[in-house]
């Protein structure tokens, strides 16, 4: 069933391209909610989730070393499915007031997505890798037709990061491929590689991956790319395609080479904890508002890494948490700040901001705010503590030593957090009326409800997600001595 | 054997001769349709006439080859050249129309002897029937001073390149006494290597590397590409191209297989493999950046082919029917691909609309089919998925590491890896021009046989990337 999330959304997609204009947000609102629903409903319906589940196997290439369509699925798929359910349709609705190329908007926003479900749902390593690729040309288009501020620079150096983690993944996947002498997932992650193999062919591939990722110091394409793209791109971006590069580097780079994971991840930690720590300190210092929120991806991000570097169950189900997590509220502040801010006042400039009175003029962006600020700061009963949580205490297990320096990223974190919020929202003290304009329109309140529900849901009960994680965890290769 | 099975042998080579005569005839008269519905008849004819052909046959040491292989990649060079008639058909009010058609089928003759024989003679045949037809079509526009440039260019390194050739056979020839190239292969395999073989086949190989434009011989390409007329360019980039690595392979595979050496890393072992590992090299590089800062399309997907020669050298480089393999099939969908984006490039020179990336601007509003189709042809030339440059690059660079030294060669994967990312650049700014620049333009309206060419071969390369299983299981079925 939960392949439909990739047909459904290439069928809409492909649509898009023959229904006239005035059709077109509502075919992709649909699209994207189908794809939502498909996925919620696979999701609850899970039984075995420590298992990859067969759902879809046809030999499509014989001749080409047995690549095959298959698609199968485990817990963590179908956690990162719903991510880019949710991330999808409010990517929809914050777009629904795109005029220009509308349909072309939405094809080329509907290619990522079901790009994106393509990636998580793959168990065949090339198919995985084609899905991995079809996503950049969207991506970029998206971002150098429908976006702004330097639109064509960052829009390319977005492409060529890409391009460049795709190609590292591919230096070690050939050979790996080759030896192994398949390219089903399942398969490959109980063949065991030689050790010196390994030791080259895991940092490489975890590079490539990473890049995606964001880690420092490769993480310099998403603050450009995430403040030059519309909208639906940047909360897409930050969302799902982020999590693209996490998700490679647990399910393959870490998966198939167990020991040369053991061997680098304390390279991996520290540059995560650097990434933490070095981001949140220049959000600190940006004036853009859609900056402070591309550098706090970039630190949330190193999160995730963090918690894969830790090589322990709690923390490695923590940084899927934080996937997740990172997926809905990264969407929700750049809905906040791309949609309802800059749509509006035509500046994210935080001192420009700041004597608006926003907080009065559209309140129900200040509320969603403050949600998303205090999910994002890691405040308990959101899903960002959750997550953070979770890494720490695999942290405790795995380094001890960089809890501290973890604790010094999250104050930062606090740090930058409140500070944007007090310039963008809560700034001016003086008496002058608030800016008047627009008010927040109905698909801007469904899509920022949906995001704040799905935070807080997970913030209040992360075994709905943990339960479906940690069997997964606990099945991979890794964890064992 | 009597001269009328040797005819029946040589059907499609003959029609495409009589189709050439006919089309002159009627050049001259004034119908300007009859020489292309001639030329057209005659290529069709050709391909039905290379399906009535016995599956295997070989005349007189292979200078006349009849098996799969040779069959699949003639009809491949029709389809080439009918492509190009197609896409040369939007100039009907070009002078001496009739010579030019006439001109396209001599070289597709040699195409077909190219593609079909095993024998040093008739490769030399072959590459000189090809090569002077192409001069002359380069320069055919008499009033262009830039086309006489470069078709003089052309000429020049040419004949200077099949000299070499020809030196190099008769090296050959003098140290084994045979011309073909399974004898030569037994030869070798009897006698071992000896120095003034190894001087022969250095020297036929700079001949092949010019036909293929693998630099440093490759001066001629940008600006044959930029200047020839459009149907010219698309056929001297896909047809000539595909036709002269099919002898390439062999002349190597076949001809040479006992010396292959090794071009690994650090593990460099004498053989021609090294050679063609230096050639790819360096014209993955050269091509890579000097296309970079190319504004006309044009010259930007003339050095791009030095850079796609030599990914496509990488397959024959690993050897054996996989490597061939691999090589042929990225090599006719790269040739597939440069006549759709030549014959987009025609279509927009009959509007009027130059060759350069800011004369692309736009061009989504003028005509989405035009624009869909160049861009997907852009992005399969970039490697992206799912367009069969991808398949195409991922194949070679399978092949190359499936061989016992694999890991030692993986420096050619990472040069290729990195060529591609340079290409992205200059591929994405043309479909960047095409779909996100935006200049206030009128529709245009293309002529039914131009949308339906340029859609067909839009269509042709989105099928080979969805399925290439297709082309890929036809070509390894033939080599077996």
């Amino acid at each position: 069933m939960i392949a439909w999330t990739i047909y459904a959304t290439f069928a809409g997609a492909l649509l898009l391209l023959v229904l006239p204009r005035s059709a077109a947000r509502w075919l992709a609102l649909l699209t994207a909610a189908t794809g939502l629903a498909v996925s919620c409903a696979a999701f609850f319906n899970v039984t075995d989730p420590g298992t990859l589940k067969n759902i879809v196997q046809i030999p499509w290439i014989p001749s080409f070393g047995g690549m095959s369509f298959h698609l199968a699925a485990d817990g963590i798929s179908l956690t990162m499915a719903v991510v880019t359910g949710l991330t999808g349709v409010g990517a929809v609705l914050f777009s629904w007031n795109v005029h220009r190329r509308q349909n072309e908007f939405f094809f080329w926003l509907l290619l990522v997505i079901g790009g994106s479900y393509g990636v998580f749902l793959s168990a065949d390593l090339f198919l995985f890798f084609v899905f991995y690729e079809l996503v950049i040309i969207p991506k970029y288009l998206l971002i150098a037709t429908w976006g702004s501020t330097n639109k064509a620079y960052g829009a390319m150096k977005l492409t060529l990061y890409s391009f460049f983690g795709g190609a590292l993944v591919l230096i070690p996947l050939i050979p790996a491929c080759l030896s192994a002498g398949t390219f089903d997932l399942q398969l490959l992650s109980v063949h065991v590689f030689p050790l010196a193999f390994q030791a080259w062919a895991f940092p490489v591939m975890f590079l490539g991956f990473a890049v995606l990722a964001a880690i420092w110091p490769l993480h310099t394409w998403a603050p450009t790319g995430h403040s030059a793209a519309p909208t639906a791109g940047s909360m897409l971006l930050a969302g799902v395609v982020m999590k693209l590069g996490a998700y490679g580097a647990l399910r393959v780079a870490m998966n198939l080479f167990p020991q040369g994971f053991q061997s680098w991840r304390g390279l991996i930690a520290i540059l995560a904890i650097i990434g933490i720590c070095y981001a949140a300190a220049v959000a600190l210092r940006q004036r853009d508002l859609k900056f402070v929120i591309g550098y706090s991806s970039v630190s949330h991000m190193g999160f995730v890494l963090l918690g894969l570097a830790t090589a322990q169950r709690l923390g490695v189900s923590g940084a899927v948490l934080q996937m997740f997590s990172h997926g809905v509220i990264a969407g929700l502040l750049f809905a906040v700040a791309g949609r309802m801010i800059y749509e509006r006042t035509h500046t994210r400039d935080l001192f420009a901001l700041s004597e608006m009175k926003l907080n009065r003029a559209i309140p129900f962006a200040a509320f969603t705010f403050v949600v998303a600020s205090a999910a994002s700061m890691g405040i308990p009963g959101f899903s960002g503590f959750a997550a953070e949580i979770t890494i720490l205490i695999g942290l405790w297990h795995a380094y001890p030593v960089l809890v501290p320096v973890a604790g010094i990223g999250m104050a930062l974190t606090a740090a930058f957090t409140l500070r944007a919020l007090r310039f963008s929202f809560f700034g001016d003290k003086s008496p002058a009326p608030p800016l008047e304009c627009l008010p927040i329109t109905l698909a801007e309140k469904c899509g920022a409800s949906l995001l704040m529900a799905a935070t807080l849901a997970v913030g209040l009960y992360p075994k709905l997600l943990l339960d479906r994680i940690l069997p997964c965890v606990d099945a991979m290769r890794f964890l064992k001595p | 054997m009597n001269y009328l099975a040797l005819l029946k042998l040589v059907s499609p080579e003959a029609i495409l001769a009589l189709a050439a005569l006919v089309t002159l005839g009627l050049g001259l008269g004034a119908n300007r349709l009859l020489p292309f519905i001639a030329a057209a008849a005659g290529l069709i004819a050709a391909a039905a006439a290379i399906f009535a052909l016995p599956a295997h046959a070989s005349l007189a040491h292979g200078m006349l080859v009849i098996d799969p292989l040779t069959s699949l990649f003639k009809v491949v060079c029709l389809a080439l050249a009918l492509f190009t008639i197609l896409s040369a058909s939007g100039r009907p009010d070009r002078p001496n129309n009739g010579e030019y058609l006439a001109m396209i089928l001599l070289a597709t003759i040699g195409l077909l002897i190219l593609a079909g024989t095993e024998e040093l003679l008739m490769i030399f045949v072959g590459l000189e029937l090809t090569g002077l037809s192409l001069y002359v079509l380069c320069a055919f526009d008499k009033s262009s001073p830039r086309g006489a440039e470069a078709g003089l260019k052309y000429f020049l390194f040419g004949s200077t390149a099949s000299a070499f050739t020809l030196f190099g056979i008769s090296l050959i020839y003098g140290m084994s006494g045979v011309t073909g190239l399974g004898e030569i292969a037994a030869f070798i395999g009897a006698h071992g290597m000896q120095p003034l073989l190894a001087a022969g086949l250095i020297l036929t190989l700079v001949g092949l590397a010019f036909k293929i434009a693998a630099a440093p011989f490759h001066f001629w390409a940008p600006d044959v590409y930029e200047a020839a007329p459009v149907s010219a360019a698309a056929f001297i980039s896909s047809g000539s191209k595909v036709a002269a690595f099919v002898v390439l392979g062999k002349f190597l595979i076949t001809g040479f297989a006992p010396i292959h050496g090794g071009a690994g890393w650090h593990a460099l072992a004498p053989g021609w493999a090294p050679l063609i590992a230096l050639l790819s090299a360096s014209s993955i590089v050269i091509g890579n950046i000097a296309a970079l800062s190319q504004t006309s399309v044009r010259r930007l997907l003339g050095y791009s082919a030095v850079a796609h020669t030599g990914y496509s050298l990488l397959g024959l480089l690993a050897g054996g029917s996989e490597g061939f393999g691999a090589t042929l099939f990225y090599t006719t969908v790269y040739a597939f691909t440069l006549v759709g984006a030549f014959s987009v490039i025609a279509a927009m020179q009959r509007q009027g609309l130059g060759d350069k990336i800011t004369d692309f601007a736009g061009l989504r509003a003028k005509s989405p089919l035009l624009a869909g189709c160049i861009v997907v042809f852009m992005l399969s030339l970039a490697g992206l998925p799912p367009l069969p440059g991808f398949f195409g690059k991922f194949y070679l660079f399978m092949a190359l590491l499936h061989q016992g030294q694999a890991i030692k060669l993986l420096w050619l994967v990472i040069l290729a890896l990195a060529g591609s990312l340079v290409s992205l650049y200059y591929y994405l700014s043309v479909v960047k021009a095409v779909l996100v620049d935006e200049t206030p333009s009128p529709r245009v309206s293309l002529r039914l046989l131009e949308r339906t060419s340029i859609a067909a071969l839009g269509a042709l390369i989105l099928a080979l990337g969805l399925f290439p299983g297709a082309l890929l299981q036809r070509i390894l079925a033939s080599l077996r």
